[in-house]
């Protein structure tokens, strides 16, 4: 039984064009994450629109009142509408998740370039990024935001600074095993510049694991945001993130669970929604290491 | 291999000098003047400035550096700001719950995940495959304090069966010590079993289509004689890699779990430290912690060689 | 079924070991408000430091559940020369824990230092002339002219109270926070157990001989002490302390979060009641040193915008028995207590009226620094209210999140706000402490020298040097009165509330006493 699976997904690995009708027919998880996380991100471009009111809005004397048909996930004891408070803290998470995603793949991309031609800087650069690796990513992000006062601006630089090294690793991988490759070395002997060979033969290679590693670092920093804000350290806590709601509504969960489960059922449906879509991703376009993990 | 021993302990100076500088730039470049936090409401310009002086705050960046490692190395990292204790002290307090979270939620990790694993491979392309899956994907999405209280509410509230805070330190009896640790190392191992059952059903996958594996089927060893004698063995590499990589997500998660459950740990102490800005304290978890990684990471990678001739460097 | 019946058998057997049991009834579990910072009652008003103190110290009188005095280390004492000298006789048998007998020189040098840092205090150096040690057993203490309040001052559970401590040890700088804990009081603190953050531990002193008469009322008569050891567990997750409770692992938290208290009522081995009747008064705090709040008619502006029982119902919920609104500048229900002025805070509120009112003081949209303690759930909550009323009213108002530590550190700083400063706080007082204008530290007009805020007020000032020397209470009323209203005049402070918060313990915990938390009296129950 084992070896038949086994025989299948050697198949995947095999290498030939994939349409996107396939990925869809193979990867019906990346349907369904990218399906939620399309979903997620509409509702917090339209926010305002969704029956929501201002999400700061204090009203005591409504206060910690329950889900109800007035308040879909009823008030906090403040009398503000959880329900709004969450719908507009999808924008702080998806904000950090996207830009941290992006800024440290960027970063990353040029540092693991640079690192992966260059021998000497190679030593040094990769000498730093395994110190800063040392350092466990929440802890790395927490220092930081503990030299800066809170401002989302602060949040995504501390944690995009903690998921670089993470990111330049993995381009100076492809590099290193790509340089070797007889393409890149024709190309070498025939005389192209270097740049040239970057953007002609290693960009488009460390495209797929990068984009990969990518989603996977959104969904790291939606979660590393959401733990910086419950622990104090992150986020404003006068605006609605969901660490932050689930941060003021913890006292209560007693009392008042929905204050914290709403906020947290959205935490986690958006990291498993860019989980899926990362997942699939990997499985589509990195046959290779969907098979090792 | 003795040249490779050496040429790994050599590697983790470099990497622990990044820290140090990283660790020791973070007290360099907090706002406010440290001498002024320390000398209190009622220090005169004279007392600060002899402050400054005894804390060699107004030599060269480099010169400060170099006396803020000779003490760490020492085994000195400062005065804490708030409670003017010596932070090795502070730390020292705090290191056996912190341990013991620690060690208790990797124990459960492997009994839970690596039987996970292998009857994910085992089972490969089953429902319990996808169960297990399913479960990986979403001990990924879940933050250790939703699952945290998600576990006190279930377990202690409604079940009554568990303590929801505290520490009860093992001197104590064993007894007395493991009711306090179940929830906070199972809400802290979500994440690392997710982890681990994962990287267990692919190295368990890739060791079960190789041959020498076939050729056991074939001659007829029982299922699980295959499974655990042969194939997790050869598949234990990749894993405990993992569980020693993965260790960086278990001290995130350390942070969040002893707030969460009110263990007096190292965790807890780092939340404090940042509330009230105290950055020796930040200065010397971050420099622990970070230490506790390398070293456990360094012996992972030691013990390979001895165990596993194959690998050769 | 099998299993699950093992597991729950299984567990509760082992969150209950014997040992563990046969300890409990001689340690007491409690859960205080917040950890202790400094460990000197005389250098910081933290109430968690009194409580300290009250364990480790003891005082010369002690108060009653009616606030009188009442003799505690004393024997008696005489008032002789037309009220101006005084001599307090020392008890038999007080001991510091170090086993030196406690002499009259201790609690002369006791007195003096805290008579430095405390206003009440302040007030009775200021109208003495020496204290002396008259012999071991005798303090003399001798006044320029008399001061009938003196057992009060000596008495005073508030910050500053007074504590007896050994004279090497009293003669610190009174700036400088001791280091040495040794004092006279029922119980010893275990140095080497602290650990900060997370617990604090006192140790029953064996030696201690509690006074024969009086009755056990608040902090005084006899201090009889059932249990070996008290166990203070820093537990800052409010939720996670009041679990603690309900399933008894701690036996006394000091203050549950008001919304939880359903709950813990609903628990039939829970009592939840109300030991300090005075509550916390809750107010906005001002520097008067810094633009815009330097100018009265901000501060005024101000009066017309708070809704007091917004405060309230944000930190206490609708449950009106847990707090009061419609509160003035002297506690609600005290003798002092009057209506004069009110209706600048009970008036119809009108939000449009203040903008016009700010901008007839001047303010011009200034940025203006507002510290908010979010670790202190209901100072967050005041901060968050403040946050969104500024709004409403056009302040241009930045919130600064900090714990609240940093507040108490920061607020001394008189600096310009962009060098760590401040304009404004929400702060809850003891009740207790305006009772009276003598011990009553916000309402005070003498400039730098008051609290942080620093108001400056010569007509508060010689108002309250008249209340002192008030014949009776009709004239301390009517100083009262003439107070009140110049406060609405200069507002030192505008009151947001009084919360009267439960305190609640295990039901086999007996003998509880009012006031604030104290440890001798109670025992558990068998």
């Amino acid at each position: 039984m084992a070896v038949t699976a086994l025989d299948d997904a050697t198949d995947i690995g095999a290498s030939r064009p994939v349409t996107i009708r396939e990925i869809v027919r193979r990867h019906p998880t990346v349907v369904i994450g990218s399906g939620l996380l399309l979903a997620l991100v509409l509702m917090a471009i339209f926010a305002p629109y969704l029956g929501t009111v201002d999400p700061q809005a204090l009203s005591p004397i409504r206060r910690l009142r329950g889900p109800s048909e007035q308040y879909w996930f009823g008030t906090d004891m403040l009398g503000r509408d959880v329900y709004s408070r969450v719908v507009y803290g999808a924008r702080i998470s998806l904000v950090v998740g996207l830009s941290v995603a992006l800024l440290s793949s960027a970063i990353g991309l040029a540092i693991g370039l640079v690192s992966g031609f260059n021998r000497p800087v190679d030593a040094v650069v990769m000498r730093i990024m395994d110190g800063m690796m040392s350092i466990p990513a929440v802890l790395l992000a927490i220092a930081l935001m503990a030299l800066t006062k809170a401002s989302i601006e602060n949040v995504i630089f501390a944690i995009t600074i903690a998921e670089v090294p993470r990111v330049s690793r993995l381009v100076r991988g492809v590099v290193l095993s790509l340089r070797e490759q007889p393409f890149v070395e024709a190309a070498r002997a025939t005389g192209t510049r270097s740049w040239r060979i970057v953007v002609r033969h290693i960009l488009p290679n460390t495209l797929a694991p990068l984009i990969v590693q990518g989603t996977y670092i959104c969904a790291a920093a939606i979660i590393t945001e959401a733990i910086l804000s419950f622990l104090g350290a992150g986020t404003p806590p006068n605006i609605p993130s969901w660490g932050n709601i689930m941060a003021e509504g913890r006292s209560l969960f007693q009392v008042a669970a929905y204050i914290i489960l709403f906020p947290g059922m959205f935490l986690s449906i958006t990291v498993l929604a860019v989980n899926l879509v990362g997942d699939g991703l990997r499985d589509a376009l990195d046959p290779r290491l969907a098979r090792r993990m | 291999m003795f040249a490779y021993l050496v040429r790994r302990l050599l590697a983790t100076i470099p990497v622990m000098g990044v820290v140090a500088i990283f660790v020791f730039s973070l007290l360099y470049l907090s706002p406010g003047d440290p001498a002024v936090v320390i000398g209190g409401d009622t220090a005169t310009l004279e007392d600060i400035a002899k402050i400054r002086e005894k804390l060699g705050l107004d030599r060269p960046f480099l010169v400060q550096f170099g006396t803020w490692l000779w003490n760490v190395v020492r085994g000195d990292l400062g005065i804490s700001i708030f409670t003017n204790l010596p932070v090795s002290k502070l730390i020292l307090q705090r290191v056996e719950p912190t341990i013991a979270l620690t060690v208790s939620t990797l124990l459960v990790t492997v009994c839970v995940a690596i039987p996970m694993g292998v009857l994910a491979a085992w089972k490969a392309g089953t429902w319990i495959d996808r169960l297990v899956m399913a479960f990986a994907v979403l001990g990924f999405s879940f933050p250790v304090f939703v699952t945290g209280y998600l576990m006190i509410f279930s377990l202690s509230i409604w079940l009554d069966l568990l303590p929801v805070q505290g520490y009860v330190s093992i001197t104590n009896g064993f007894f007395a010590f493991l009711p306090n640790m179940v929830l906070p190392s199972l809400a802290l191992g979500m994440v690392y079993i997710a982890l681990i059952a994962r990287i267990t059903r692919a190295s368990m996958l890739e060791v079960l289509s190789q041959d020498y594996i076939r050729t056991a089927h074939s001659k007829g060893l029982s299922k699980p004689n295959v499974l655990f004698g042969h194939a997790l063995k050869n598949a234990a590499v990749p894993i405990v890699t993992t569980l020693g990589i993965g260790l960086a997500l278990l001290i995130s998660g350390v942070v969040v779990t002893e707030s969460v459950f009110a263990i007096p740990g190292l965790g807890r102490l780092t939340v404090d430290a940042i509330l009230r800005r105290d950055y020796p304290i930040i200065q010397g978890v971050i420099l622990v912690f970070s230490a506790a990684y390398v070293l456990i990471n360094l012996m992972i990678d030691v013990t390979y060689t001895f165990l596993d001739p194959r690998i050769r460097y | 079924m099998h299993r699950r019946s093992f597991l729950a058998g299984s567990a509760a057997t082992l969150a209950m070991p014997a040992i563990v049991r046969a300890q409990s009834a001689r340690v007491i579990r409690f859960i205080p408000e917040s950890d202790i910072v400094i460990f000197d009652p005389v250098v910081t008003p933290s109430a968690q430091t009194r409580e300290h103190a009250y364990l480790i110290y003891d005082t010369l009188f002690g108060l009653d559940d009616q606030y009188r005095p009442q003799l505690q280390m004393l024997e008696g004492y005489t008032v002789e020369n037309e009220g101006k000298l005084w001599r307090l006789t020392l008890r038999d048998g007080l001991k510091f824990h170090d086993g030196e007998r406690v002499l009259a020189r201790d609690c002369v040098a006791s007195i003096k230092r805290w008579g430095v840092r405390d206003t009440f205090g302040q007030a009775l150096m200021a109208a003495t002339d020496e204290i002396v040690a008259a012999n071991d057993k005798t303090i003399e203490v001798r006044l320029k002219r008399p001061f009938p309040l003196l057992p009060d001052a000596l008495g005073k559970t508030m910050a500053y109270m007074c504590p007896i401590m050994p004279e090497r040890i009293a003669k610190t700088d009174p700036f400088q926070a001791i280091t040495d804990p040794t004092g006279s009081g029922p119980y010893k603190y275990v140095a080497n157990e602290r650990v900060p953050g997370s617990r604090v531990v006192y140790q029953r002193f064996a030696d201690y001989v509690p006074r024969k008469d009086g009755v056990p009322q608040t902090t005084a008569g006899p201090k009889i002490t059932h249990f070996d050891r008290v166990e203070w567990s820093i537990i800052q997750e409010p939720g996670t302390a009041a679990l603690a409770l309900q399933r008894a692992e701690v036996d006394w938290l000091q203050t549950p979060n008001p919304d939880l208290l359903p709950a813990l009522r609903a628990n039939k081995n829970i009592v939840v009641k109300i030991i300090s009747p005075t509550g916390l008064v809750a107010y906005m705090r001002f520097n008067q040193l810094l633009p815009p709040f330097d100018n009265p008619a901000m501060r005024r502006a101000l009066l017309g915008a708070v809704t007091q029982s917004d405060y309230m119902i944000g930190i206490n919920g609708a449950d009106k028995t847990l707090w009061r609104d419609g509160v003035g500048y002297f506690l609600p229900g005290s003798p002092l207590a009057n209506d004069a002025g009110m209706a600048a805070l009970t008036g119809p509120r009108d939000l449009a009226k203040v903008k016009a009112d700010l901008a007839a003081a001047g303010y011009k949209g200034e940025k203006i620094a507002m510290m908010v303690a979010t670790d202190v759930s209901y100072l967050r909550i005041m901060g968050d209210i403040t946050a969104d009323l500024s709004k409403k009213i056009g302040l241009n108002v930045e919130y600064q999140a900090i714990d609240w530590t940093t507040v108490v550190q920061r607020r001394s700083k008189m600096d310009p706000i962009d060098q760590g400063g401040w304009n404004l706080f929400c702060i809850n007082d003891n009740g207790v402490n305006q009772l009276n204008p003598a011990s009553h530290l916000w309402l005070r007009g003498n400039g730098k020298a008051a609290a942080p805020g620093w108001p400056t007020s010569p007509a508060l000032e010689s108002l309250r040097d008249r209340w002192l020397q008030a014949a009776d209470l009709e004239a301390q009323k009517k100083i009262a009165v003439e107070m009140q209203l110049q406060a609405f005049q200069d507002v030192p402070y505008i009151p947001l509330g009084q919360s009267i918060a439960p305190t609640a313990h295990r039901s086999d915990i007996v003998g509880v006493l009012n006031g604030q938390p104290t440890f001798w009296n109670v025992r558990r129950s068998t």
